[in-house]
């Protein structure tokens, strides 16, 4: 999702390419390169990282995705979002998160937990059946 | 179990060293020693927030990591101790006559400092505390995760291996 000036209102951010690449899917998806600004913790401490994070905020994002809960990347959002409350932090992001998060109405309160659950339901396992010939 | 490994990390607990470390060594506890976040219970709870239920944290002051160095040695179960500057870890090693084995494992760009690795980067200052830990008998290398080369302070410090 995007602002009126089609600045994106989120930011994905992760380890190394994870969030050009994940974002780059969604692009091909979707055909929509507005919608998520990224970042990379990449060669960053966790202060840079959150000065990543901040700075998105200050453009007008309002929800961080990121890959790993334990990741630095996770902690820097977190670390802005203490004085940012209006931002949400999504953390554990996949592509049906992002997918779903993308198409959702702008605006929507629960755009994030919609996601979240939509994610969830999108993972399985399948396993091989041996046939009996 | 000794500790298994002492880890000098500035993003101290992240990805690296939960699921890095962590699941090859079956890290089952963290000795995370930082002044500020034994201080700090809201930092304390952002760090416990990306730790798995079966990995215990310890937050300690550099005074309670000394006071309490041999209970985490002794204990049973595999753990790390981390701290997130070198020299936290110096003052460590000065006290604790057992601590002497370091792992490098992030220190990160900031301004004052040269890269000497893809992760480590140094003041000179810094350079010269490691040089000093070194020639008290503490064995120091390079290893960001278990598959890297592990590279040997001296290789560290002439900067040659910068991938």
């Amino acid at each position: 999702m995007s602002d009126m000036e089609g600045r994106p209102l989120a930011l994905v951010i992760g380890h190394k390419d994870f969030a050009s690449g994940i974002v780059s899917a969604v692009i091909a998806i979707t055909g929509r390169a507005d919608l998520f600004r990224t970042a990379s913790n990449y060669g960053l401490d966790t202060r840079a990282a959150e000065a990543l994070v901040r700075d998105a905020i200050a453009d007008g994002v309002v929800i961080v995705f990121t890959d790993l809960p334990a990741g630095s990347t996770t902690m820097a959002a977190r670390r802005a979002q203490r004085d940012h409350p209006e931002v949400t932090v999504v953390t554990g992001v996949s592509l049906p998160v992002l997918l779903d998060y993308a198409f959702a109405t702008p605006g929507t309160e629960h755009a994030a937990d919609a996601a979240v659950e939509k994610g969830r339901a999108a993972m399985m396992v399948a396993r091989g059946t041996v046939r009996a010939d | 179990m000794p500790i298994e490994l002492h880890r000098i990390d500035d993003r101290l607990i992240h990805g690296q060293v939960v699921v890095g470390w962590g699941q090859p060594l079956e890290l089952r506890f963290l000795v995370l020693v930082d002044d500020e976040v034994a201080g700090s219970e809201w930092e304390q709870e952002l760090y416990r927030m990306g730790v798995p239920p079966e990995m215990r944290v310890e937050f300690v002051s550099v005074a309670q990591a000394i006071e309490k160095y041999a209970s985490f040695a002794s204990d049973p179960k595999p753990g790390m101790l981390l701290t997130g500057d070198i020299d936290t870890m110096a003052r460590l090693c000065a006290a604790i006559p057992a601590l002497r084995r370091v792992n490098l494992g992030g220190v990160h760009h900031r301004a004052g400092r040269a890269q000497k690795l893809r992760y480590i980067f140094l003041t000179n200052a810094e350079e010269a505390e490691l040089r000093a830990m070194a020639a008290g008998g503490v064995e120091i290398s390079a290893q960001d995760v278990p598959a890297a080369r592990v590279i040997p302070l001296e290789t560290v410090l002439a900067g040659e291996a910068t991938t």
